[in-house]
């Protein structure tokens, strides 16, 4: 189309539009997919060891995660006709191959975790402990699942296989297995739930750290998910560094152009390859400018020699380069997240090692600032993967220009306009009540009654059936042993 | 290869067949869930309206899947359909996806509203959510029947022509059936003084929705030729005439049961089976497109290997599906009582 919005043309608004919406959306589920796995563990300690404690914990955090999993749901049903609307030539190309997954993801997913989350928030009294079990355990698997599929589809378009193109021009299957299992989906898939999981971890931990800095300490349930949280930023977060860097590899085999713009080589090396940690990218010039690098190093990272050569992307033609500039940065964003992650985890075992885990008071102020961390780096690795294999939607075969639907820009721009409005507003005043819900202390002693500063689940005509207690209060009153 | 060529064309009859039968049932079961928003200006008290909304909150989000699954089926089984009807409808799908965030949202966002403003705004969102959501798929559907233009593999006309006073008809019959639908649903989950306002508004919908099926049903064989000649040339026209009569005795028979004091659960059920006619005569006037005019399902129709590779697995799931559906749907069966809720 050749008309414009504001100066942009209907492409590249489709383009942010779906920037936009993804992004934004992707917030709720890199949250959910922890947390459902998170509630799953402590209903299923509760249920098995009949700790209260737990059973408190799960009721704090099941409050969160239904709101935040209905912000995913409502921004999610908009990306899967978003597929159509803006990209239609896209969608009918690809339809043949990628339609079918996507239909899997409803089928065994979607269904599974809008089916049981009912149960799972307002059904324990219904259907008691147990079957109540199998309802948050079938939501936390449904939210793996639905990763699953969704990064299948995703992960096709990056490393295509399995496929053959017919009279009409569509992509067409050949080989079902080669599709979903393509060459980056596993280590995708690894990378991608690992850090769904830090994110709620840290998430939880910096809610943790916060009542603590407020004085909280004797409380149980904020030692507890303090002490979870730390224990995942340990574990895992170091764990998340060697499977990144394994997908690095991936993708420098696969796609070699997005690594080298991540890593920001310019130029060809002969003899060693350097490792550059800063400096400001210029594309144009095809230079990086002010550049603070490592010589040599670089080699060994991309599983090459000290003394390796290595074709840079002066070797690329210009028309196949992605944006430099926004991979270099947003790829920096995301590993020097993930190494304070790291050291977090590490800190945090240090102080536990003393016997000073609830009284660090550093160690709580950097674990509350690094609460969103997560999701800032989440974000940040997203953007380095799509933006790192433009000028393709289907990478080497389908230009991201060739996708857009035959829209009016103005058409475009509208939507978009009214998209960032009402996300902004309505998904604003959710994270306002989220914190609302973060910043109330953990429920401890059982009273009986609902503590005022807490509120029920349901605000009135409904007891919330997690608020139930299952055993008089006498048998259950007493203060949980660590 | 005949061989081939036929396995394809009865996948493609089943595929369409099972999308209808996803459509249908996100018509019935997010039907009378968008209902209960549209009824809620017509019920102004903060727990008539808390005890509306709990009679839907636990299943509102599995009736909404079966729209991601009307999306990604058709995304997947009819791929050129798909990449075709949502730009020729762009401006009411927009509107749609939009107001399905605000009427979703609701569900979550107005108990923790504080202060009166915030109390209103939710409400707001959930009625206009519900209301703009009704009139888009109506809109959509009117707009689909009436026809749209195709040029090559992609959407061929204008911008505005989905906006016709045919495809407002259907926009604002939608929203009067929903309307009737939850007012069905909630004469089945309530009783007592409220029962008795709700049927009221049974009443009161049920007659106006039965003059929007007139008027719809009425106006569409005028559309196209080929819809006129399948409801009233000989003999197709035997054939056919089940239809508007059965939808004529479940009108009476909807009318009786709604006043009824026993089996208040028999106007719901009568109403999925008027909507079910509708959905059949839907049917006829289409079949076999699934963008009228010019494509027809054998067009749109991805490879038979891909509609084969999601046949079998939906062939497993959706009756998996339907039977963790169907008990959720027990758990929380029986009837609401004010201030009490499920306990």
């Amino acid at each position: 189309m050749d008309s414009l919005f504001f100066g942009f043309d209907a492409v590249t608004l489709a383009r942010i539009q779906f920037a936009f919406t993804v992004a934004f959306h992707f917030i709720f589920p890199a949250f959910t997919i922890g947390l459902a796995s998170f509630l799953a563990v402590l209903n299923g300690w509760y249920v098995w060891t009949k700790n209260e404690a737990y059973l408190h914990l799960f009721n704090f955090w099941v409050k969160i995660f239904a709101i935040t999993f209905a912000m995913g749901v409502v921004s999610g049903i908009v990306m899967s006709y978003q597929f159509g609307t803006n990209w239609s030539v896209f969608s009918d190309r690809t339809g043949p191959v990628l339609g079918p997954l996507m239909a899997y993801e409803v089928l065994t997913a979607f269904f599974l975790e809008a089916g049981f989350l009912g149960i799972m928030l307002f059904g324990r009294g219904k259907v008691g402990n147990g079957l109540h079990m199998v309802a948050t355990l079938m939501v936390a698997v449904g939210t793996a699942i639905s990763a699953t599929w969704i990064l299948s589809v995703n992960s096709w378009m990056h490393t295509p296989a399995g496929y053959g193109i017919n009279d009409a021009g569509q992509y067409v299957p050949e080989d079902w297995w080669a599709i979903i299992l393509n060459p980056s989906f596993p280590y995708r898939l690894v990378h991608t739930l690992t850090a769904a999981y830090l994110t709620t971890a840290f998430i939880v931990g910096g809610v943790g750290a916060w009542h603590l800095l407020r004085g909280r300490r004797a409380n149980h349930g904020v030692r507890k998910m303090f002490s979870m949280a730390m224990w995942m930023a340990a574990i895992v977060a170091p764990l998340q560094i060697v499977i990144g860097h394994e997908h690095g590899l991936n993708t420098y085999e696969y796609q070699p152009t997005k690594v080298l713009a991540m890593e920001g080589h310019f130029e060809s090396y002969d003899n060693g390859v350097p490792l550059i940690l800063f400096g400001i990218p210029d594309q144009e010039a095809g230079e990086m400018r002010y550049e603070l690098s490592i010589p040599k190093i670089g080699g060994p990272i991309l599983n090459k020699g000290w003394n390796a050569s290595m074709p840079g992307l002066d070797t690329v033609p210009d028309d196949e380069e992605p944006p430099v500039a926004i991979v270099f940065w947003s790829f920096r964003i995301m590993v020097g997240i993930g190494m304070l992650m790291a050291g977090l985890g590490l800190w945090s075992l240090w102080t536990r090692y003393k016997g000073r885990l609830y009284d660090d008071r550093w160690l709580h102020r950097a674990a509350f600032a690094m609460g969103p961390s997560g999701l800032v780096a989440v974000i940040a690795g997203w953007i380095t993967t799509e933006v790192g294999r433009q000028p393709y939607v289907v990478y080497g075969e389908m230009l991201t220009s060739e996708a857009a639907s035959p829209l009016d820009a103005g058409a475009v721009g509208g939507s978009l306009i009214a998209f960032i409005v009402i996300y902004f507003a309505v998904f604003g005043a959710g994270v306002g009540y989220l914190f609302k819900l973060m910043s109330r202390t953990p429920e401890v002693v059982p009273t009986g009654r609902d503590d005022p500063d807490n509120g029920p689940l349901r605000a009135s005509g409904i007891v919330p059936g997690t608020q139930q207690r299952p055993r008089p209060a006498g048998s259950g009153s007493t203060q949980p042993a660590e | 290869m005949m061989d081939a060529i036929s396995i394809s064309l009865d996948l493609t009859i089943a595929w369409a067949l099972l999308l209808a039968f996803a459509v249908y049932v996100y018509v019935v079961l997010d039907g009378f869930d968008l209902g209960i928003g549209i009824l809620y200006p017509f019920f102004r008290k903060k727990d008539d309206r808390d005890l509306m909304m709990n009679s839907v909150a636990p299943v509102w989000d599995g009736n909404e899947t079966w729209l991601v699954l009307g999306g990604g089926g058709l995304f997947a089984a009819f791929p050129l359909a798909y990449a075709i009807i949502l730009p020729a409808l762009y401006p009411p799908i927009i509107a749609m996806l939009l107001a399905l965030i605000f009427r979703g949202v609701a569900f979550e966002f107005r108990w923790k509203a504080v202060g009166r403003f915030q109390e209103v705004f939710w409400d707001a969102a959930f009625i206009g959510g519900s209301t703009v959501a009704a009139l888009a798929q109506g809109i959509t559907l009117g707009a689909l029947l009436q026809g749209i233009e195709v040029d090559g593999r992609s959407y061929g006309g204008g911008w505005w022509d989905w906006l016709t006073p045919f495809s407002i008809l259907c926009g604002v019959s939608v929203v009067v059936g929903y309307a009737f639908m939850g007012a069905t649903w909630l004469n089945m989950k309530l009783d007592g003084e409220i029962q008795v306002r709700v049927r009221r508004m049974a009443r009161a919908f049920g007659i106006a929705t039965v003059a929007c099926i007139v008027a719809v049903s009425l106006a569409t064989p005028f559309l196209e030729q080929e819809y006129f000649a399948r409801w009233f040339s000989f003999p197709a026209a035997f054939v056919v005439a089940p239809v508007p009569i059965l939808v004529a005795v479940l009108a009476w028979q909807l009318w009786k049961s709604i006043d009824a004091e026993e089996r208040d659960w028999l106007p719901f059920v009568l109403t999925l089976a008027l909507f079910l006619l509708c959905f059949v005569g839907l049917g006829i006037s289409m079949w076999p497109h699934i963008i009228p005019p010019a494509i027809t399902i054998y067009d749109a129709a991805s490879p038979a290997k891909s509609q084969l590779f999601m046949f079998v697995g939906a062939a497993v799931l959706v009756p998996i599906i339907l039977a963790y559906t169907a008990y959720a749907y027990w758990v929380f069966r029986g009837k609401l009582k004010p201030g009490e809720g499920y306990h």
